[in-house]
């Protein structure tokens, strides 16, 4: 029992990394109906940015310069893919989204560099037992993923808050529902646009810091959105609480089955197993755990 | 001025119906596979051969598979790797455990085998459509890549799990030299593509098109979703086994899982991006740019004098493909295949504009 515990927190803390990755992913489609393949290169590209800029200069610096880079990069995309690409149909901005990766991922490590950079923020790292009492021996559990869940948290509030309760989460919910209705009652679509990747770049900022400061900074970042397509399959396009649960369901199932299931039938299948899950479920509903019910007219 | 349709009269149903209806197009064809054929081989010398050709004609058989499915049918597919190693690992298996089995037929074979594959992977589209099924496709990349790196059966208890491919044999003819490797493939590439050809314009092509377009209004105008979508799924993956079969046979002789990644699938699908959706031809323009490119940019310091590292190399290999992504998919959706077709009727009213 204290083992299948451990696994399961396990998978939990791992699923909370996934919803960081799923999140940026859910925002920008919500807000611009843009699948967003580019999620994982800009987790990659913002952690390189940080851990280079540490070099040169204090955190705190090294962090706002990094913001300020990713809302650079943010205007960049919006100028020069998105808004030729207005009205396109949602497949050729995916197919462009697609470019973006390939770009940002040779881009970022031209620029940067392409080492493993340890990136250390001094979050301690030794792994707390909680419920010794209960068990024998207790429950292993890493302060860092602690660390990371903490933060996931936080994050997911302000951005429910920043969505539900503000000016500007308003429209970008506006935006989201219908583009049109929200330009023809003056809400800027390309200020909106810039808003929702600039946000979306700084979600990608704080799972690049938490996975680099795990795995170190190495291109292997940028793979890890592959991780998150899944996961917000599973939760629903358009829905950031979807992209929680889903990444926890993941996240739980892929630790779960590579520890139960794995023995019989060979190992590293957690390559694939998030994929069959989300896929078998897209069968039952296409629209996921909490997405909006998909409607075709002709 | 040379290059129009007038002055060509139909006299039967026939003669308006060939596969391409003006004259001058019709030479044009036949003088370039004429001059692939014959020409060519006496030309090229190895080094061509294995590292421009054959994988230009392999990866162009392999992308106008995929373009069936993406162009015409309008199914978004990340998996392309994944069926490319269905269709080399079958025919591996194939010619293994079947000795008397000539390696050609195998290939048709092992294609066959990648169509039931395909059609397995192809029955979620009949309920998600758009990214949720290149999501889905993304799926069979990665358990297939699973599949042949860790189920020992396939790679038949190798220890390295990579392989090597049998000599392709035809009665007492050996494809052994680069010259003879290349007529192969060419034979496939137009064998296949003439196959492409017709039936993109027959019944089931047009059935492919309407789902493309829109697949409401078609199931409404009669047409079964079901037969559609999974037929183009399996004449794709057909298309795909056949050259992967030929990538692992012809083209690298030894691989191992890795050969057929997800970066294949996505070097595939921005082939047939930059080729042209929807094009015969713009799956052969886009694969030959695409083995072009990194060969190209590999000469290219060397040109200017400069030393850049391999790692620059590849970095920059990257971020041109992703920039010409975008730039295609904003200035010129339709690729390269539409530039040809500007060109064309540019021709025709060539030299007198008005």
């Amino acid at each position: 029992m204290g083992f299948f515990l451990e696994v399961l927190i396990g998978g939990l803390m791992a699923g909370v990394l996934y919803s960081l990755v799923a999140l940026g992913l859910v925002l920008i489609f919500k807000a611009s109906g843009v699948f967003n393949f580019a999620q994982g290169a800009m987790v990659l590209f913002a952690a390189l940015s940080l851990v280079r800029l540490m070099e040169k200069m204090p955190l705190p610096l090294a962090l706002l310069v990094t913001c300020v880079i990713m809302l650079m990069l943010a205007y960049a995309i919006e100028r020069l893919v998105l808004r030729p690409l207005v009205n396109q149909p949602g497949i050729s901005l995916f197919m462009a989204t697609l470019g973006i990766t390939f770009f940002l991922e040779g881009f970022g490590q031209i620029l940067w560099g392409s080492d493993i950079y340890k990136l250390d923020l001094g979050i301690p790292k030794q792994p707390i037992i909680i419920l010794e009492k209960v068990f024998s021996g207790g429950i292993l559990v890493g302060s860092d993923d602690l660390f990371a869940t903490i933060v996931s948290g936080a994050l997911v509030i302000v951005l429910a808050i920043f969505f539900q309760k503000t000016r500007i989460g308003r429209a970008l919910r506006a935006v989201a529902d219908d583009h049109q209705a929200a330009q023809s009652i003056g809400i800027p679509l390309n200020q909106i646009w810039l808003i929702v990747w600039t946000v979306a770049g700084l979600v990608a900022l704080v799972a690049g810091v938490i996975w680099g400061s795990r795995l170190g900074v190495q291109f292997s970042l940028s793979l890890i959105a592959l991780k998150a397509l899944p996961v917000v399959i599973l939760g629903g396009f358009t829905s950031v609480p979807g992209a929680i649960i889903g990444g926890l369901i993941i996240g739980v199932g892929e630790k779960m089955s590579e520890v139960y299931l794995g023995p019989h039938i060979g190992g590293g299948i957690e390559n694939w197993f998030a994929y069959t899950l989300a896929l078998l479920f897209l069968l039952i509903r296409p629209e996921g755990l909490f997405g909006e019910k998909i409607i075709d007219r002709v | 001025m040379f290059y129009r349709e007038v002055g060509e009269f139909k006299g039967t149903y026939a003669a308006d119906q060939v596969v391409f209806p003006i004259r001058q197009d019709r030479y044009f064809v036949w003088a370039v596979v004429a001059f692939a054929f014959f020409g060519v081989p006496f030309l090229a010398n190895p080094y061509w051969f294995s590292a421009i050709l054959i994988p230009f004609l392999i990866l162009s058989l392999a992308a106008l598979g995929l373009n069936l499915l993406v162009g015409y049918c309008g199914q978004i597919s990340l998996g392309t790797g994944g069926f490319m190693a269905v269709g080399a690992y079958a025919a591996y298996n194939l010619t293994l455990r079947v000795p008397w089995l000539n390696p050609l037929v195998a290939f048709l074979f092992a294609g066959g085998i990648a169509t039931l594959v395909g059609i397995l992977f192809g029955i979620p589209s009949l309920r998600i459509k758009g990214f949720y099924l290149a999501v889905a496709t993304l799926a069979a990349q990665f358990f297939l890549d699973w599949v042949f790196s860790r189920i020992q059966w396939f790679t038949n208890y190798t220890p390295s799990g990579s392989l090597n491919s049998p000599p392709i044999t035809f009665f007492d003819f050996t494809f052994d030299t680069p010259a003879r490797k290349y007529l192969l493939c060419l034979g496939f590439a137009v064998a296949f593509a003439m196959l492409a050809r017709n039936l993109v314009r027959g019944r089931i092509g047009r059935s492919w098109m309407a789902i493309r377009d829109m697949d409401v209004a078609a199931e409404i105008i009669g047409i079964r979703p079901l037969y559609a979508k999974l037929s183009a799924f399996a004449v794709s993956s057909f298309f795909i086994g056949v050259a992967g079969a030929l990538w692992a046979f012809v083209h690298l002789g030894s691989w191992e899982p890795l050969a057929f990644d997800v970066n294949r699938s996505f070097s595939l699908l921005f082939m047939v991006i930059i080729g042209g959706l929807g094009s015969i031809l713009g799956s052969f323009l886009g694969a030959a740019f695409i083995t072009l490119l990194p060969l190209f940019l590999n000469q290219l310091p060397a040109w200017l004098g400069l030393h850049w590292s391999t790692a620059l190399i590849s970095h920059l290999e990257s971020m041109i493909f992703g920039a010409l992504i975008v730039f295609f998919l904003i200035v010129e959706p339709l690729g390269l295949a539409r530039l040809w077709r500007v060109a064309k009727e540019k021709l025709r009213l060539w030299p007198f504009p008005h």
